[in-house]
């Protein structure tokens, strides 16, 4: 119990007045947040408030300029000995971002492979795994987000709903301890968000410490167990997903909420 | 699928609306002027041939078989493929360098582009047949920058003799054009793929070999094909300029001694011919090979067309589309 407890205690995500600027433009103006394993964060807002960056900064597909952000009680993207910050090799920030399972809105599944292929490659690749085990544990995730009968279908034979599902089965598939969800249903028409959204839900049930970022209002409801509001790259307004939509502190929020529910 | 049972829309219904049209077929007296003239220009050309005695079809067809000919043909058509295997192996290591962050490496790679496709092919076949005359009649392998001699005293046509000379002056000069060929198939290939790679863990070049390449080979194909097939061509240049008997040269030794010109020359356009033709079917399939995934349904190969065209012309009803030979068939129904 109290190990559990212990390992309770790390935050699987934490930022800490995180900073990020594409030349002039700073997109993120310190970011200061922590998720719990477990946990699952959702993060809505304006187009532009930073939201996306601040994913992607996570598994640091983009590096930050200021502040400290870490995954599982490590830094992103750099180590520290003393007082002194070292970048990390290709190699290692490769073998971090292994560890965390990244869902984007165009899908960004692989053409030339089949949904299978896709769900294979990263285990076997990277992680150097068992080809049949990997096969088998692919076809049970196919199974799970519902396509076992597209496991050789390629991608553009696929509709919106069932890429993204098969790009979920993907990330799934390296076993990742945090899963970030860039608007995954914003690409897809409005009768295939629900199937992409039942996965999501499944998983949060199951216990996966998630962020996602996106415009479901309804979702985040129901899923999120914490809501944050982001614009001109800071937190807005944070709190309980029901509290915050029902009862938003900030003009900012009320406008956004208004609008989009 | 099975939609067996559902009323069919549309259907022939007798007379009215529904009757089958059959109509006079419009006039089009400028088609068959065109045809009138094309025809009649091919008529002039062919009679040309059939009696100018100059073109000696009679030296033609004795010859075409010929041993010697056909030991050119194969000389062209191994240092083809030798000088494209070097060209793309080397145009591809071009290509990922002109992507490097480091300034000094991408720089090296654009002043090699810049070389190669500033100065003619000739130009660099006739600096590779004269290369003893910058090298010396013997040469030493040493460590460069260090005088630490590896081999020494090597005669320079032992090092290089013509056949090398040849493969490494056309194939250096094809590296600088697949480097941009490469270079555009690897940027035709979304950032969003490599961020999908880089998500599942992988490397730089891990990405480069399993995501980006592989896609960026549906826009690297075709033009390779069309610099195999240049590359064919400018094979012929070698017998000029370093003496590798390939085919023009060999066709070339014939006619310096029996003066018959005009034939000799026939001979090797027809092989030259024969060749293209070939690599442009080969090409065809190739394409259709690194097509897969991009389309739902990919085109019906030569063979299939023709098929259908016969099928069609029998019946003259509608024969059934063929289909493409790849994946378990039901591509259409994937939906």
């Amino acid at each position: 119990m109290s190990v559990a407890a212990d390992a309770a205690r790390t935050p699987m995500v934490k930022a800490e007045a995180v900073r990020k600027s594409f030349g002039r433009l700073e997109v993120l103006r310190g970011v200061t947040t922590e998720v719990m394993p477990r946990e699952v964060m959702v993060i809505i807002g304006p187009s532009g408030g930073g939201k996306s960056t601040f994913l992607r900064c996570i598994n640091h597909l983009e590096k930050i300029n200021g502040g400290r952000l870490w995954v599982d009680g490590e830094l992103v993207g750099y180590k520290q000995r003393g007082a002194k910050l070292y970048e990390l090799r290709d190699d290692e920030v490769a073998r971090k971002r292994a560890e965390i399972g990244m869902v984007f809105q165009s899908f960004n599944l692989f053409p030339h492979m089949t949904a299978l292929e896709n769900v294979m490659v990263g285990p076997v690749q990277v992680k150097k795994e068992n080809k049949a085990t990997v096969r088998t544990r692919a076809e049970d995730l196919l199974e799970r987000v519902g396509l076992s009968d597209k496991a050789g279908s390629h991608p553009a034979q696929l509709s919106g709903g069932q890429q993204q599902r098969v790009a979920i089965a993907r990330a799934l598939a390296m076993e990742p301890k945090l899963m970030l969800f860039d608007e995954p249903t914003s690409a897809l028409d409005p009768e295939l968000v629900g199937e992409v959204l039942d996965v999501m839900r499944g998983l949060a049930e199951m216990g996966m410490t998630m962020i996602v970022v996106t415009h479901e209002i309804g979702f985040a409801r129901e899923v999120g167990d914490k809501l944050l509001f982001m614009d001109g790259g800071v937190i807005v307004e944070a709190g309980p997903p029901r509290d915050l939509i029902s009862n938003p502190r900030e003009e900012r929020t009320r406008q956004f909420l208004s609008k989009v529910l | 699928m099975g939609d067996a049972g559902a009323p069919q829309v549309g259907a022939q219904t007798e007379g009215g609306a529904g009757t089958e049209i059959k109509a006079v077929p419009a006039r089009h007296p400028g088609r068959w002027i065109g045809t009138i003239i094309v025809l009649y220009l091919l008529l002039a050309l062919i009679h040309a041939a059939a009696t100018n005695p100059n073109f000696a079809w009679g030296v033609v067809t004795k010859n075409l078989f010929d041993g010697f000919v056909l030991h050119g043909v194969v000389n062209t058509l191994y240092l083809t493929f030798l000088s494209m295997i070097l060209g793309v192996a080397l145009g591809t290591i071009l290509a990922v360098m002109r992507l490097s962050p480091v300034r000094i490496i991408s720089g090296a790679a654009w002043v090699y582009i810049w070389f190669f496709r500033g100065t003619p092919v000739y130009v660099q076949l006739l600096f590779w047949g004269s290369i003893a005359a910058l090298t010396g009649k013997y040469v030493n392998i040493q460590i460069p920058l260090t005088g630490i001699v590896v081999i020494p005293n090597i005669p320079t046509v032992h090092l290089i003799p013509p056949l090398v000379a040849a493969v490494l002056g056309l194939g250096l000069n094809e590296g600088a054009y697949m480097a941009e060929i490469v270079r555009a198939g690897i940027l035709s290939v979304g950032e969003g793929q490599s961020e999908a790679a880089a998500s599942l863990g992988m490397t730089r070049l891990k990405t480069l070999r399993l995501v980006v390449l592989p896609q960026a080979m549906r826009v690297i194909v075709p033009p390779t094909g069309n610099e195999t097939i240049g590359m064919l061509k400018t094979t012929s240049l070698v017998g000029a300029t370093i003496a590798y008997p390939e085919l023009l040269y060999v066709v070339t030794q014939v006619y310096v001694v029996t003066f018959q010109i005009i034939p000799w020359l026939l001979i090797a356009s027809i092989w030259y011919l024969i060749m293209t033709s070939v690599l442009t079917f080969g090409q065809y399939y190739v394409e259709r090979y690194y097509a897969r995934g991009s389309t739902r349904n990919l085109p019906p190969t030569p063979f299939q067309r023709l098929r259908a065209l016969f099928a069609r012309n029998l019946t003259t009803t509608h024969a059934p589309e063929a289909k493409g030979p790849l994946g378990p068939g039901p591509l259409s129904e994937a939906r």
